[in-house]
C-alpha cells in the first residue's frame, strides 16, 4: 500500500510541472480542479474501469439466471437454441468484432492527432452498430412470427411492430419441451438489454464524431474518444459470451453429425 | 512544523478565496447548477432530511395503530402500505444517499486537499437522477402506494394492486445515483489526493466511504437487474420468478439480498467512518490502530458480499448452504469487533470532551454493540428459526440502522454543521435534544427484542393481548424521539437564523478539512495544500493548526 501511495505521489510530481506556477499551464479542456492533464485523463479512464465494474455486475444476475435454468431445463435450453438463427447470429458477432477493431484504431489516430483517418473509423463504428441492429431486428421479427416470445406470450405468433396476434400463422412452440418459454425470457432479456447499449453506444459515438469534426481532439486530448472505445469493447465482450450461450447449445458442425 | 503548508505562488484561478462558497454566487439558479461539491452536498442533505421526515411520520402511524390490538387508527391495507412506505423511502431514498452523499459529498475534497470531486458534473447529475427516482417513488404513494414491504418479495408483488411498478421504478433509478457516486468517489480518492496524502495518512471516514463505494458500484447493478426483472415478471409476465412458467420466486431472493445485505454495509460504514472522527477529535488523541480500522472496513466490504442468504434460512436452502452462510456470517463480527476495540481503547484515559458531538459517538458505540451482538443470534441458525421474521429481527436491524448510522448521521451533522454553515448551533440545547433523543429511540427498540424472543411477528396489523403492553410502551416512547428530532430540527434553523459566527476550527479538530476557512471558500483551500501529518496526529499539530481561529 505504501509502495502504490509513493508510485501515485511521484507520478503527481512528475506530470506537475512547474511546481512555482501549478497553473500556468493549463487548456481550455482541463477542468479546474485537475493539476495536469496526465491527471484528469488517469481519473477519466479509472471512472470508465470502475463503470463497466458496475456494468458486469448488471449482467452478472442474468447468467446467474441463464445457468440455473439452463441446468433446469437442458432439454428446453438445447431445443430452444437450436430455433434461433446461427448464421445470422455468427454474422453479427465477425459485425462487432470488427467495430472493435474500428473503435480501437479510432483511438489510435485520435492519439496521433489525426482527425479525418478518426473520423472514418468512428463513422465505421457506427455502421457497423446499425448494421448489428438490423440484423437483430430481422432475428427478432422471425421469432416474433413463431411465437417464440417471453412467458405468458409463448405460442402466439404476432406482429413485432403492431403487436397483434398473426391469425393462421404456424408456431412450433406446441413441439418444443416444457420450459422453452424459460429461455426465451432470458434470450429476449439478454439480447433486448444488449441492444440497449448498442443503442446507447450509438449515441455516444455520434456525440463523440460531433466533438471529432469540431475539432475539440488533438495529440493531446483524445480523453473522450479512448474511453467511449473502452465502454464499446465491453458491449462487443457481453456479445462474445451471449452468443455461444444462445446460439451454440448442443451444436454440432455439420463435419461431425453421426 | 506546519501540517498543511500551502503553495503562496498558487493562484486560486476561479472565484476570490476570501469569499465562501455560499456567498461566491447568489439565486436559486446558482443552486440548481452548481457543480460546487460542497452545495451539491447540502442539496442531497436538505432532500434526505426531507425523506427523512416523510418515512418518520410514517413510522409514527405505524406505531399508533400499534398501540391497541385490533384497529386503532387506520385499515390492514393502509397499514401495509404505511409500513412499506416507512421502510421504502428510508432505506432508498433516505440512509444510503444520507451519509455518502451529503456530508460525504461535503468534506471528501476538503479531506483530500482538492478542489472538488473527480467529476462535479456526473456529481450533479447523480443529484437529479436521485430526485428523479424519488418522483417515481412519491407517484407511487399517490397512485396506490405499494404494500409489498421494502423487500417486494416475488410472487406477492408481481401479483399485488397497487403501484409497484412505479415504486420499483423509483428504487431502480434513485440505484443508478448511488452506483454514479461510487464512481466519482472511488476516482476521486484514487486521483485527487493531495502531496503527502499518501494511503496511511487517508483519513479514516474516507476509507469507510472508499469501502462503501466499492460495494455502491459492485452491488447496485444486482438489484437493478432484479427490479427490472420484477418489473418484466409484471408487465411481461416473463416467468423467471414465477413458478407456474418454470421459474423460482426464491432466486428473487437470493439476487435481492445480493444486494440488500452489502447494502447494510453501504449504510453502516460511512457511519462508522465518522465515529473515527468524532472519537479522535473529542479525545483530542490519535484514533487507537489505524491500519486495523481501516483494514477492518475492507473486510466488511469483502465479508458483505458473503453472507446474503443469511436472510434465507426459512427459505428452504439446503441445510448446507445454510450451514455455511451461518458460519460466514459470524465472520463479519471479526472487523467489527476490531472496530469496536480500538474506539474504545482510544477513549482509554482519554480526555474526553462531552461535547454534543461525541455524545453521539459514544450512544453509537452503546447501540452498535447492542446491534451487532443481536445479529450473532439470527446469524446462528438455531436461533434464527425461532427469531426469524419477529420483531427481534426489527429491532436488532433498527439498532444498526437507527441506532448506529443514523446516530452517526447526526453526531456527524452536528461535527461539521459549523463547517458547512459557518454559524454554531446552541451547545446546551443540543445536549438536551441528545438525552431526549437517546432515551426515546432506546424505549422504542428495546421491548421490540422482548416482543420478537416472546413471538410476535413483524409487519402483523394484529396481535394477541399479551403483546399490548410491550408495544404501548414502544409507541409512548416514539413520541419522545419524534419530540426530540422536531427540537432538534427546530434548534439547526434557530441555528441558521441567528447562530453564532463558527470559528475556523470550534472543536480544535487536527482533522485537515478544518484547516480550510470556515466555511470554506469555492476552491475550498486558499491555495492548494501539502499534508505533512496525518489526520490523528494531535501530538505533530501546531497549537496554530488546532486553535479555534
Amino acid at each position: 500500500m505504501t509502495t502504490e501511495a509513493t508510485a501515485d505521489h511521484d507520478e503527481h510530481g512528475e506530470h506537475g510541472g512547474d511546481p512555482e506556477h501549478p497553473h500556468a499551464d493549463h487548456p481550455k479542456w482541463l477542468q479546474h480542479h485537475w493539476d495536469t492533464p496526465a491527471q484528469q485523463f488517469d481519473a477519466a479512464k479509472l471512472g470508465m474501469w470502475a463503470f463497466l465494474g458496475q456494468e458486469l455486475l448488471f449482467f452478472s444476475g442474468l447468467f446467474v439466471a441463464y445457468a440455473i435454468y439452463r441446468t433446469w431445463f437442458g432439454e428446453a435450453f438445447a431445443a430452444g437454441s437450436h430455433e434461433l438463427n446461427r448464421t445470422m447470429g455468427a454474422a453479427n458477432t465477425c459485425v462487432l468484432l470488427f467495430s472493435s477493431l474500428t473503435a480501437a484504431l479510432g483511438v489510435r489516430s485520435s492519439q496521433l492527432g489525426k482527425k479525418n483517418e478518426t473520423t472514418i473509423w468512428i463513422v465505421l463504428t457506427i455502421g457497423c452498430a446499425f448494421a448489428f441492429l438490423v440484423v437483430k431486428y430481422f432475428e427478432y421479427q422471425a421469432k416474433f412470427h413463431h411465437g417464440l416470445l417471453p412467458g405468458t406470450f409463448f405460442g402466439t405468433p404476432r406482429d413485432m411492430l403492431t403487436f397483434e396476434p398473426l391469425v393462421g400463422a404456424h408456431s412450433p412452440a406446441a413441439e418444443l419441451p416444457n420450459h422453452t418459454n424459460v429461455f426465451f425470457s432470458l434470450y429476449f432479456i439478454m439480447t433486448g438489454l444488449h441492444a440497449l447499449h448498442v443503442i446507447i453506444g450509438i449515441g455516444i459515438w455520434i456525440w463523440i464524431l460531433k466533438r471529432n469534426l469540431r475539432g475539440d481532439f488533438s495529440k493531446r486530448y483524445f480523453t473522450p474518444v479512448d474511453i467511449t472505445a473502452l465502454y464499446w469493447h465491453l458491449v462487443d465482450l457481453v456479445w462474445i459470451y451471449l452468443f455461444p450461450m444462445m446460439y451454440l447449445i448442443d451444436y454440432v458442425p455439420p463435419g461431425h453429425r453421426g | 512544523m506546519a501540517a498543511i503548508t500551502t503553495d503562496q505562488h498558487g493562484h486560486g484561478g476561479h472565484g476570490d478565496p476570501n469569499v465562501d462558497y455560499l456567498h461566491v454566487s447568489k439565486g436559486i439558479w446558482s443552486w440548481i447548477y452548481t457543480l460546487d461539491h460542497k452545495r451539491i452536498g447540502i442539496l442531497y442533505l436538505v432532500s434526505v432530511i426531507t425523506f427523512f421526515i416523510v418515512a418518520g411520520l410514517a413510522a409514527l402511524l405505524v406505531r399508533i395503530e400499534l398501540f391497541t390490538p385490533g384497529r386503532t387508527i387506520v385499515d390492514p391495507d393502509t397499514y401495509n402500505r404505511l409500513f412499506t412506505l416507512h421502510g421504502v423511502v428510508m432505506v432508498f431514498l433516505f440512509i444510503i444517499p444520507a451519509i455518502p452523499a451529503s456530508l460525504g459529498n461535503f468534506v471528501l475534497p476538503m479531506m483530500l486537499g482538492a478542489k472538488d470531486v473527480a467529476f462535479p458534473r456526473l456529481n450533479l447529475l447523480s443529484y437529479y437522477i436521485y430526485l428523479l427516482g424519488s418522483c417515481f417513488a412519491i407517484y407511487s404513494l399517490i397512485s396506490g402506494a405499494v404494500d409489498t414491504g421494502w423487500t417486494f418479495y416475488t410472487p406477492y408483488s408481481t401479483t399485488t394492486n397497487g403501484a409497484v411498478i412505479a415504486m420499483v421504478l423509483g428504487a431502480f433509478i434513485a440505484g443508478f445515483s448511488s452506483i454514479l457516486t461510487g464512481v466519482n468517489f472511488i476516482t476521486t480518492i484514487h486521483k485527487l489526493r493531495a502531496p503527502g496524502l499518501t494511503w496511511s495518512r487517508l483519513p479514516l471516514f474516507l476509507w469507510a466511504i472508499y469501502a462503501t463505494s466499492i460495494l455502491q458500484v459492485l452491488a447496485t447493478p444486482v438489484l437493478a437487474i432484479t427490479l427490472l426483472l420484477l418489473m418484466l415478471e409484471r408487465t411481461f409476465g416473463i416467468g423467471i420468478f414465477d413458478p407456474h412458467k418454470g421459474g423460482d420466486p426464491v432466486l428473487f431472493q437470493h439476487f435481492f439480498w445480493f444486494y440488500s445485505h452489502p447494502a447494510v454495509y453501504i449504510m453502516i460504514l460511512p457511519g462508522m467512518g465518522i465515529i473515527n472522527e468524532l472519537i479522535s477529535t473529542f479525545s483530542h488523541r490519535k484514533i487507537m490502530g489505524y491500519r486495523a480500522v481501516f483494514i477492518s472496513s475492507l473486510a466488511l466490504a469483502l465479508f458483505s458480499f458473503l453472507v446474503w442468504a443469511h436472510h434465507m434460512f426459512t427459505s428452504g436452502m439446503s441445510e448446507y448452504a445454510n450451514m455455511v452462510f451461518s458460519a460466514l456470517t459470524f465472520l463479519v463480527a471479526i472487523p467489527s469487533g476490531v472496530k469496536v476495540f480500538n474506539w474504545t481503547g482510544t477513549l482509554y484515559k482519554a480526555s474526553i470532551w462531552a461535547a454534543s458531538p461525541m455524545l453521539y459517538a459514544l450512544a453509537f458505540l452503546f447501540q452498535f454493540c447492542i446491534g451487532g451482538l443481536t445479529g450473532l443470534f439470527l446469524g446462528m441458525l438455531a436461533t434464527d428459526i425461532h427469531l426469524h421474521d419477529t420483531y427481534f429481527v426489527v429491532a436488532h436491524f433498527h439498532y444498526v440502522m437507527v441506532g448506529s448510522t443514523v446516530f452517526a448521521f447526526w453526531g456527524g451533522l452536528h461535527y461539521w454543521w459549523p463547517k458547512i454553515t459557518g454559524k454554531m448551533y446552541d451547545e446546551g440545547t443540543a445536549k438536551k435534544v441528545f438525552w431526549i433523543v437517546f432515551v426515546g429511540y432506546n424505549g422504542v427498540f428495546l421491548p421490540q427484542f422482548v416482543l420478537g424472543s416472546r413471538g410476535m411477528p413483524r409487519r402483523y396489523y394484529d396481535y394477541l393481548p399479551q403483546f399490548e403492553f410491550l408495544h404501548k410502551v414502544s409507541t409512548m416512547f416514539s413520541w419522545v424521539l419524534a419530540v426530540g428530532l422536531f427540537w432538534m430540527l427546530f434548534m439547526f434553523i434557530q441555528s441558521l437564523r441567528n447562530g453564532k459566527k463558527a470559528p475556523r476550527n470550534p472543536w480544535n479538530s487536527a482533522g485537515y478539512e478544518w484547516g480550510t476557512p470556515t466555511p470554506p471558500p469555492l476552491e475550498n483551500f486558499t491555495s492548494p495544500p501539502t499534508f505533512t501529518r496525518g489526520p490523528y496526529d494531535y501530538h505533530l499539530a501546531t497549537d496554530a493548526e488546532i486553535a479555534e481561529d
